[in-house]
């Protein structure tokens, strides 16, 4: 059976010794390969140094010759009946995002000060920073002891100023000891390699305070949530993948999806090559089917019905901000909570504190390093848990570029669940619907609402379709209305951009649009590229019935050498990207309910038979 | 929750994150006992299928046993594999010690493998405990265009987030094993029960800790036979996995020279 292994990092201020505390802690330990030592006091001897523990961590040559951590490294330590993980952060300002990225992986974490300087800087950033990372167990080590005259007094003056910052930063103060990493006194033995000096000092050793950390909690019992990785596709399965965050996910379990608001029967969990359990826990690769096929993709999270995850799209956070450059109040964020992207902006900035000093330090603008209470608000809305809840679904990253560049917790104190209140409002609405039926409409304009979606590349003819057979219609009497797409990019869809998420929800909308107009009893003509599959089958999804896909087949070289707005040239010469057909795929449909190629015949025969598709399905 | 579990679930979230992020991406296959783990671990993520390349960069000097496994579990495993010779050792580096010039032929095949594909991101099974320079590596970490890497850029990392942007031209290096310790990894193929190359255990007193080249690589004094001999072996062994890679020991700084020039 592997132990159990516990990850401790080391933080403090820049030279307050934590590389050589951990070089002491592995060597005193005998948890260093063979030859390791040598290693790094041959390279020491090439320095002209004394010989110098830190290089145990330190191996980059930078780090070397300028004596500072610049990455986080980590090694394993073997005490007993205990593996460590220890990570080494850096403690110079220039390196907190790796600070940060070592120190978040830690279930407790050992600050390291020096007794002659006392509290600095980075001693207090980096307590505030593990509290906001959730890292709360904490050892204390007051190091370089032998370089106060009265050791006792000194000790016991800084302990004291620590467990207030602890408390500050809302850490639990594990233990403070005293030591001396260069000699080794207090780090595994309690006495140093050139005598004792900290002998009046009856409390642990770091080796025995660090045997004396619980071993990983165990997760507490909470609701489910699952958020999605991917769907994976297999034939005509489609299993959902993602991590179970927490609580469990059962066969037979009907669960919710947020923020799309649906409800799905579990009807089997898939495992490869051992055989599907009846559950999935917390931590584990999970993969389902559901019952009926859903229109699902990254980024929904799964929950228990009965204590489902809420919905919003503002929320108070705290957060640490890592960027070169400051964060404004008004500037656009990219937020990603779990598996979920969303772009929002940072409404309100109520507090900003430097975390390395005391105090509030400005108003409105968050600088590198500092950690900042905020309001944020997105385009769209998104699962949302509040940190107290659950922490882990309970925080977010912020993202520049696909860059990570700050982190914080939700607090949704004050904050309506919107899921709760669409939830209501669609059972109220049902009720409506069902008053003035779909027949009763069709019986007045004399013929079935629906959908034409107009399918194909660019230039293949779409839109030309669309307006003549909107014409005919019109000229007979059928109410029929096109959803055009630069017209709609200009109101309803005036925030989506290009990027495949947004073509997404742009795609999205048209199919609800589409949707409202055939129920309305009217004969919804879309005319869209429409590339994608999945898009134009959750269209179909939201008309239900009456949805008809119409595939205009024109061959992509006849669209090429029309093309009409010369986009097609543009794509070629690289200026518009991911364009369709030439660096975007299309995905014909599957079996359209008519075919029409645009390319081989004149368009009055297209149109002809358009009009006697509709004529054939759509009259009474 | 186990620890070996509990790896392998970190380790198929990642790839599963990494597969969502990146396309076209390819899985680095050196025929070893991590990159072994790895590939079951892609099957395990994707429902038994590896969805991408498996690429062997090959050296044309690994053991004959080691050509022997990679054509029977490329077809045993369905693999979609794409073998590439490396450049000769003429185009390498000449102020490189000699082991590390060959090895920087793996890294000359490595980008030209990127060149012929236009792969923006690569799966490696390295991990922090064989070295203390990959012991600083990110789970995503990323390549500039000519293959460089910087430690001191690294983005941030943490919670389970991962930085996906790229610079102009470069890309990603995935690291899905990078937590996983030598134990950790003998541990997992005995529970999952997969296939390992004869050379790991003991022929006449000796045995290869870590495969690489025949003429860089020289095996260990070891008694184990089996799978669960390692294992025991592992529990008290002192001597560094790498101890047998005459590059890692040519000059203090071949190791890092040789990673911010694009290798493993």
């Amino acid at each position: 059976m592997t132990k159990a292994l516990t990850p401790v990092v080391f933080a403090g201020h820049v030279d307050h010794g934590k590389s050589t505390l951990i070089g002491r802690l592995l060597a005193d330990t005998n948890s260093l390969a063979d030859g390791r030592l040598e290693e790094v006091i041959a390279s020491c001897k090439r320095r002209g140094v004394e010989f110098e523990p830190a290089f145990l961590m330190d191996a980059m040559q930078a780090e070397r010759d300028q004596g500072v951590t610049i990455d986080a490294a980590r090694i394993l330590l073997k005490s007993g009946t205990r593996q460590f993980r220890i990570i080494d952060a850096p403690g110079h300002e220039s390196f907190l995002r790796h600070m940060v990225s070592g120190a978040a992986e830690a279930s407790a974490a050992v600050l390291v000060v020096d007794s002659s300087e006392g509290v600095r800087e980075q001693t207090r950033r980096h307590a505030m920073l593990l509290g906001l990372l959730g890292v709360v167990r904490i050892i204390v080590v007051v190091n370089k002891m032998d370089r106060v005259r009265e050791p006792q007094p000194v000790f016991d003056r800084i302990s004291a100023e620590l467990k207030t910052l602890m408390a500050d930063a809302g850490l639990e103060t594990h233990a403070v000891i005293p030591a001396v990493a260069r000699s080794g006194e207090m780090v595994v033995r309690r006495d140093g390699e050139k005598g004792s000096l900290l002998a009046w000092w009856a409390g642990p050793t770091l080796l025995d305070a660090m045997e004396g950390l619980p071993d990983e909690a165990e997760a507490i019992e909470r609701p489910l949530r699952m958020p999605v990785q991917d769907v994976l596709k297999e034939g005509d399965r489609r299993i959902i993948i993602g991590r179970v965050e927490s609580g469990k996910l059962s066969e037979g379990e009907t669960v919710l999806l947020s923020p799309s608001g649906q409800t799905a029967k579990i009807a089997g969990l898939v495992a490869w090559p051992d055989d599907a359990p009846t559950a999935f826990g917390p931590g584990d690769a999970a993969g389902f089917v559901t019952e009926s096929r859903l229109f699902i993709d990254r980024g929904e999270v799964i929950s228990a019905v009965s204590s489902p995850a809420r919905e919003g799209n503002q929320f108070d956070a705290r957060l640490f901000w890592l960027a070169d450059h400051a964060l404004r109040q008004g500037d656009a964020v990219h937020v990603r909570l779990g598996t979920a992207d969303a772009l929002g902006e940072v409404l309100k900035v109520h507090k900003v504190s430097d975390a390395g000093r005391e105090g509030v330090v400005a108003q409105d603008e968050i600088p590198t390093g500092s950690i900042a209470d905020v309001t944020l608000r997105l385009r769209r809305p998104v699962a949302l848990d509040d940190y107290r809840d659950d922490p882990v679904t309970g925080r977010f990253v912020l993202v520049e570029k696909g860059v990570i560049c700050g982190g914080g917790r939700i607090s949704l104190e004050g904050y309506q669940d919107q899921g709760a209140a669409r939830r209501a409002k669609a059972s109220h609405i049902h009720y409506f619907a069902s008053a003035v039926t779909r027949a009763d409409r069709e019986q007045r304009t004399g013929h079935r609402g629906g959908v034409i979606w107009l399918t194909g590349l660019s230039g293949s003819g779409k839109s030309t379709l669309a307006n003549a057979l909107e014409l005919a219609l019109h000229r007979r009497g059928w109410s029929s209305c096109i959803l055009d797409g630069d017209n709609l990019r200009h109101g309803l869809n005036a925030d989506l951009g290009f990027s495949p998420d947004d073509r997404t929800e742009n795609i999205r909308r048209v199919g609800e649009v589409a949707a409202l107009f055939a129920q309305a009893g009217m004969i919804a003509i879309s005319a869209f590229i429409s590339p994608y599959r999945e898009d134009r089958d959750r269209a179909r999804a939201a008309a239900g019935e009456g949805f008809h896909e119409v595939h205009v087949s024109t061959s992509l070289a006849v669209c090429e050498e029309r093309d009409p707005k010369g986009l097609y040239q543009k794509a070629r010469d690289g200026v518009i990207k991911e364009f369709t057909g030439i660096s975007a795929p299309y995905e014909p449909p599957e079996s359209p309910n008519l075919e029409i190629d645009a390319g081989s015949q004149p368009i009055e025969i297209c149109v002809e038979q358009l009009l006697d598709y509709v004529d054939r399905n759509f009259r009474l | 929750m186990d620890p070996l579990t509990r790896l392998e679930s970190r380790s198929i979230y990642i790839l599963r994150e990494a597969r969502r992020a990146f396309t076209p991406m390819a899985m680095l296959w050196s025929l070893g006992k991590d990159s072994n783990v790895m590939l079951h671990l892609a099957r395990k993520a994707f429902g038994g299928r590896v969805p991408f390349p498996a690429v062997h960069v090959d050296t044309g000097k690994k053991f004959p046993e080691m050509y022997a496994f990679r054509d029977r579990y490329s077809k045993e495993w369905e693999l979609d594999l794409i073998v590439r010779d490396c450049p000769p050792l003429a185009d390498t580096d000449d102020t490189l010690p000699p082991a590390a010039r060959s090895a920087a032929r793996k890294t000359a095949g490595l980008k030209n493998v990127l060149k012929e594909f236009k792969f923006r991101a690569l799966i490696a099974g390295i991990r922090r405990d064989e070295q203390a320079i990959r012991a600083k590596e990110r789970v995503f970490s990323p390549r500039d265009a000519s293959g460089a890497w910087s430690a001191r850029h690294h983005p941030p990392e943490f919670w389970d987030q991962f930085s996906t942007g790229l610079p102009e031209g470069g890309h990603m290096r995935i690291h899905p094993l990078l937590d996983w310790t030598e134990r950790d990894i003998w541990l997992y193929t005995r529970r999952e029960k997969l296939p390992v190359i004869e050379l790991y255990f003991a022929r006449d007193g000796k045995r290869y800790r870590s495969l690489g080249d025949q003429d860089i690589t020289s095996p260990v004094a070891s008694a184990a036979q089996t799978v669960d001999d390692i294992i025991l072996e592992l529990e008290s062994s002192k001597i560094a996995e790498r101890a047998g890679r005459s590059m890692d020991h040519e000059a203090e700084d071949t190791f890092e020279r040789l990673r911010s020039d694009g290798y493993l």
